[in-house]
């Protein structure tokens, strides 16, 4: 176990290296210079120097990087050009929205999830799970925003139970960021809730008809039994795949969702800079975007194994 | 008093009977084994008793255990039965098992589901359970995951299992048909130990008469559902009354006439292969290390001459017939076919002297080409493949060669038998006349009549074609018959080859020797089968 930790440690740390390798040259390829670019056409020759001296233009691009990378370490990101604050600030602002959203978003999806997965896989064929499968085939195909606009219609605007939009801050306690977070987070976990519930039921199916749950039932375990004490661990495997790849989205896919609440988020920001053309703020926050997914991934790898102990003796 | 006793046991899924009046009895300590081919409905009884059937089965009659009815028992009740009273044996132990728990957990879960010991107890006994099956704990710790056994020794887990809790009654579904030769010997005794040391009574559910001879007490031969004969071993054996149990046992033991081979004339050379598999690296600057799966084989294989190769699982054998194919690179010596080289990059011109049959005569066709297009795929290989009305003949020629009828060609694969696919696989081997044809487990998928024909097919074609081959098989028994020369491979090397009456008969190698002495063979039955 701790050789494979070790190894996909490696494999994590390489993949960031080139990540930001591809991200820094991929910008310093793009035509144009960027102090220009950032300028807009109009701009002054004198101005766009200073910007280049400013941004570090006139120095050579190995040390660009390395100073890019090095501030990125140290935690710090460079300075926005329009907002004219530190980056690292900005960005650790916004995380302190988008990560408990997305968190929040996942918690609730899993949650759906899980249970009318199993449940529909336990009742494969019966009205049971016809009802869950067709919940999720209209959880796949409703857009997220949409069902944003209906809790928000039914939620905020009828009820009152819950603001239409904004966010209140942690400063007034978990309990009413967490509320002010609810509507984002059921819409934004609705449509990945139904995708999870159909990996977890058909990962479910392939794993009911193993021979071992053939075993478990000749012991004499109850069919239930033999769902969760052998059905279950095995059918998490393509579980978890999933789960990684929604989390990498909800963290930096949750653009629209922010957009309709309002809220203060990593989507919002990097659509603001692109507007604005920041590509200070741009660069870090797709930096910090590569690495929470590569983090995931890792954090996803770790878990294949915990579950399956073949993965473990393999490397 | 028996001990299981099934009377008048019919079974229907929907509008389909699969067991029709099915009668027979288990007593304590006694081997019942049910045999017959498939479709027969041999497994259908054995899962009836465990009453583990698929969902829409509709079972009547008696089926009772120890004065128990069965079918009139709760899903509770039979819970709690299944695996305290009834302890059942798979044949695949390579997926039996659950890969993400520990064989210790898994052999302890049959106890503790049943609350017949504490934990602590339970884990004691387990252990205990896997020594009696031959799993040592010094070797064999209770944390040891399926993964890291062979699959003779999961199916000693599967076993240890079944018979934690000692059942009264112990079924086994083909325990032993995915094992090898070896392997298959010490499980069997293994069951007939435990048979004993228990007393209790084992349903063995085997299509390999070979076995029922060798260890049943009791026979029950069955076909479409329905039981057609029964009788103690040595009664049944020696007096068959049904026609079917003699058409099965001659089936079994079927013996083909091939023509004397021509003066030995080189056609196939190999010298010296080698074939190394790159390991993963242990460290990360470390060298890789190497498998040797086919170490230094020189064998040669002469025009018109029908060379066996036999060997266990993993022996290498199947490497060495990809690389015949040339399929495989080989890392050192080489393989000629007719004076010309083999290898990854042969020619065309080189490759059309050679084909192959498979195995599995329901996945190596693809199901959307009819059967005129799957035969002649070999034609790309032609430099002027035969056209219009010279194509439909050859089709037709080929067809009725392997006992086809020319219509067959316009009908899709699915419209066929297993047999009827092997048949169409030789055709497809066999239509550009190639100087070589490589049968790659040929026949071990197919039930004992049919093999019986394929054999004939065989020797027929070996008659009017002069077919050269290559037999890779592990089934002793066909190998002997079909083949003038065997070779005997044993971890990567030929240990034995040589004419293959003499190998059987008197083995040179120790390897040759304990294969022969552990392959179960099918009694003498003398005039007893003769009796038509």
């Amino acid at each position: 176990m701790l050789r494979y930790s070790i190894k996909r440690l490696f494999s994590l740390i390489l993949s960031l290296a080139v990540a930001s390798l591809v991200i820094f040259f991929v910008i310093e390829i793009a035509p144009g210079d960027p102090a220009s670019f950032m300028l807009g056409i109009n701009a002054q020759p004198d101005t766009v120097a200073a910007l280049r001296t400013e941004l570090g233009l006139d120095q050579s691009k190995f040390s660009r990087y390395a100073a890019w990378v090095g501030g990125m370490l140290s935690g710090d990101f460079g300075t926005s050009y329009t907002y004219r604050t530190p980056v690292a600030e900005m960005i650790a602002d916004r995380l302190w929205v988008s990560l408990p959203l997305a968190l929040y978003a996942l918690a609730l999806s899993t949650l759906i999830a899980f249970p009318a997965g199993i449940y529909a896989a336990a009742r494969r064929g019966k009205a049971g799970d016809m009802a869950v499968m067709g919940a999720t085939q209209l959880g796949v195909a409703v857009p997220n925003f949409w069902f944003a606009m209906m809790l928000v219609l039914i939620f905020a605007i009828n009820l009152r139970w819950f603001n239409a939009g904004g966010f209140v801050g942690w400063d007034e306690g978990l309990l009413a960021g967490l509320h002010s977070l609810t509507l984002p987070a059921i819409s934004l976990a609705l449509p990945q809730a139904a995708i999870l519930a159909r990996v977890m039921r058909s990962a479910l199916l392939d794993i009911l008809g193993e021979d071992f749950m053939r075993t478990a039932r000749a012991k004499g375990l109850s069919r239930r039994q033999a769902l969760w004490r052998h059905g279950l661990r095995n059918a998490l495997i393509p579980v978890l795949t999933i789960i990684g790849l929604q989390f990498s989205f909800l963290l930096a896919g949750a653009i629209i969702i922010e957009q309709v609440f309002y809220l203060p988020g990593l989507g919002r920001l990097v659509f603001q800079a692109i507007s604005a053309r920041d590509l200070i703020v741009v660069e870090s926050v797709v930096m910090l975007l590569v690495f929470a997914v590569i983090t995931v991934n890792f954090l996803v790898d770790l878990a294949y194994a915990a579950v399956d102990p073949r993965l473990r003796s393999r490397t | 008093m028996s001990l299981l006793n099934i009377q008048n046991l019919t079974l229907s899924i929907g509008d389909s009977a699969i067991l029709k009046d099915v009668s027979l009895s288990v007593a304590p300590g006694e081997i019942v084994a049910v045999t017959g081919e498939s479709g027969s409905g041999k497994s259908m009884t054995a899962l009836a008793v465990m009453q583990l059937l698929p969902e829409l089965a509709q079972a009547n009659g008696t089926l009772s255990l120890d004065g128990i009815n069965l079918l009139e028992q709760s899903e509770e009740q039979l819970c709690a039965l299944r695996g305290a009273s009834i302890g059942m044996v798979f044949q695949e132990p390579m997926t039996a098992l659950n890969p993400v728990k520990t064989i210790g957990d898994q052999v302890m879960e049959t106890i503790l589901i049943h609350k017949a010991m504490p934990p602590a107890r339970a884990r004691q006994h387990a252990q205990e359970m896997l020594e009696r099956v031959g799993l040592p704990a010094d070797r064999f710790p209770l944390s040891r995951f399926p993964h890291e056994l062979s699959g003779g020794q999961r199916q000693r887990v599967v076993i240890a299992m079944a018979i934690a809790l000692r059942p009264k009654l112990l079924i086994a579904d083909e325990p032993t048909t995915a094992l090898d030769v070896t392997t298959q010997a010490q499980i069997l005794a293994l069951l007939k130990d435990l048979v004993q040391d228990f007393g209790m009574g084992l349903l063995m559910i085997t299509h390999d008469l070979a076995v029922v001879a060798d260890l049943a007490d009791r026979i029950v031969v069955m076909r479409h559902g329905e039981v057609v004969e029964s009788g103690t071993t040595q009664g049944l054996l020696a007096n068959m009354q049904h026609p079917y149990t003699r058409m099965l046992f001659a089936a079994s033991n079927h013996q083909v006439a091939l023509p004397p081979a021509p003066a030995p004339k080189p056609l196939l050379q190999v010298k010296g292969a080698v074939r190394d598999y790159r390991l993963p690296r242990q460290s990360l600057f470390g060298a890789p290390g190497h498998y040797r799966a086919v170490q230094d084989v020189s064998f040669t294989l002469n025009r018109g001459e029908r060379l066996g190769l036999v060997g266990e699982s993993g022996c290498g054998k199947s490497t060495l017939t990809r690389a015949i194919l040339g399929l495989e690179p080989l890392q050192g010596g080489e393989i000629l076919l007719d004076g010309g080289p083999i290898g990854i990059n042969q020619s065309a011109e080189q490759r059309r002297k050679m084909q192959v049959v498979f195995q599995d005569p329901f996945g190596s066709f693809n199901p959307r080409h009819r059967v005129d297009r799957l035969i002649t795929e070999p034609f790309h290989l032609l430099d002027k493949p035969p056209t219009g009305s010279a194509r439909r003949d050859l089709i037709a020629e080929t067809l009725t060669a392997v006992g086809l009828s020319p219509d067959d060609a316009a009908k899709f694969i699915h419209q066929f038998s297993g047999g009827q696919r092997q048949r169409i696989a030789i055709a497809r081997a066999l239509i550009t006349r190639p100087e070589l044809i490589l049968f790659d487990e040929a026949v071990s998928a197919l039930d004992v009549s049919v093999r019986a024909q394929i054999l004939d097919l065989l020797a027929e074609l070996c008659k009017s074609y002069a077919l050269t081959y290559l037999f890779i098989s592990h089934d002793l028994n066909v190998v002997r018959t079909i083949t003038d020369r065997v070779l005997v491979m044993k971890a990567g090397e030929i240990v034995e080859q040589g004419a293959t009456e003499a190998v059987f008969t008197s083995p040179k190698h120790a390897y040759t020797q304990s294969l022969l002495a552990a392959a179960p063979v099918l009694p003498d039955l003398g005039k007893g089968a003769d009796v038509a």
